[in-house]
């Protein structure tokens, strides 16, 4: 049942007596009474609280995405240092852009219109619920975490590329040679890779711990791509999930996907 | 019994021990000046009570183990600050915290990894923030 007006209005005035509390000069007193032991301040801390969830996910919607736009591609490279080896054979890449026909094969027909077979997919990690990668790593240097992220420890990868052959998305990358000369632009506040280590996606969890959604969400100006908890109904994925028919690559396999397509 | 080449075979087994020995009768008696480890960074001059995370001794003698216990709590556990012994509480970051203050690698890390023949690979990866400058 919707509240009434005068309900919304006592919410509406309670709410904003609350946010005004701890402004007020004597309660601001006590709380600098008290002792602060444990607590972290602002500046460890970062300005904004971590993001938390119980499972990431995304959906991408490559209908919105504009003509030769590779701005995701962009500032998810950047921020974390992917180099470019200016040779297909040596490629790095986190997040692409696919024909629909590679990422769907078993859903495109001949019979598909252009408007689709022509669309640039945004392909990346699919940070899968029973992932591969995870099950052949012989080192457990990728692991899942419990928001379901699937990470990469690159201090224990032997380079053994097994996660490489295990992943059926070909999102991993392996560095040949060392990456750090053919990184443009080196980000300090993300490491680089060293020879002989795979690289891949990390959706981004080093800015959900700074309270910052992911790069190239935050950079697709079109808002093609949405990330948030699959478990809560109110996130910006299930707000899309919910009211329209999805696709997840091949989820035949049984990864579990958490990587959603709108077409 | 009868030694073939008895002039080459005894200069060479003598060649061999000089060769062999060299490291203990070289530098017998001389002692090799401890490095010395700059303290002076801008950052450091700044701080009231020059201070590390934890006391010099520990992490003198154990900064190595603080080190890979931070990588693991980072990556592996999704911790990322850290309680020192006097509850204050540091970022865990090696380019961010440990290099904020000791921004001069080379007079400081390096002197004494130098020195005592150590070889992190922490910097294979781990971006010194004077060199990206």
């Amino acid at each position: 049942m919707a509240p009434t007006r005068r309900e919304f209005l006592k919410i509406a005035g309670f709410s904003a007596v609350g946010l005004a509390l701890p402004f007020l000069p004597s309660l601001a007193f006590d709380q600098a009474g008290t002792p602060t032991a444990g607590s972290s301040s602002p500046a460890v801390q970062g300005p904004l609280p971590a993001l938390k969830a119980k499972r990431w996910a995304m959906t991408v919607e490559p209908r919105k995405c504009r003509p030769d736009c590779t701005d995701c591609i962009a500032a998810c490279h950047l921020e974390h240092n992917v180099p470019d080896f200016r040779n297909p054979k040596d490629d790095i890449h986190w997040i692409s852009l696919e024909k629909v026909e590679h990422v769907f094969p078993a859903e495109t027909h001949p019979r598909l219109p252009e408007s689709i077979t022509k669309l640039p997919v945004p392909v990346l990690c699919n940070h899968c619920e029973n992932p591969p990668c995870v099950r052949v790593c012989p080192t457990q240097a990728t692991f899942k975490r419990a928001d379901g992220i699937v990470m990469m420890d690159y201090h224990r990868c032997i380079g053994c590329r097994f996660c490489m052959a295990a992943c059926p998305y070909g999102s991993r990358s392996m560095n040949w040679r060392d990456p750090r000369p053919f990184v443009r632009k080196i980000n300090p506040a993300f490491p680089t890779r060293t020879k002989g280590v795979v690289e891949k996606c990390n959706f981004c969890e080093e800015r959900l711990a700074r309270g910052i959604l992911p790069a190239c969400v935050i950079a697709c100006k079109d808002k093609a791509l949405a990330f948030g908890d699959q478990e809560d109904p109110r996130s910006d994925v299930r707000l899309i999930l919910d009211k329209c028919l999805s696709l997840r690559r091949r989820p035949e396999l049984g990864t579990g996907p958490r990587v959603y397509y709108i077409l | 019994m009868k030694l073939y080449n008895r002039g080459m075979v005894i200069a060479g087994i003598v060649a061999f021990l000089i060769a062999a020995t060299f490291p203990l009768w070289y530098g017998r008696g001389k002692a090799v000046p401890p490095p010395d480890l700059k303290l002076d960074t801008p950052a450091l001059e700044r701080l009231k009570e020059k201070r590390c995370i934890e006391s010099t001794t520990y992490m003198r003698a154990s900064h190595m183990k603080l080190l890979a216990a931070w990588r693991d709590d980072v990556v592996r556990e999704g911790k990322r600050t850290y309680t020192a012994a006097d509850g204050r509480i540091h970022q865990i970051s090696l380019t961010g915290t440990c290099l904020n203050c000791h921004s001069n690698k080379d007079k400081f890390c390096d002197r004494c990894h130098d020195y005592s023949g150590a070889k992190p690979a922490c910097w294979s990866c781990h971006i010194i923030p004077e060199e990206v400058r």
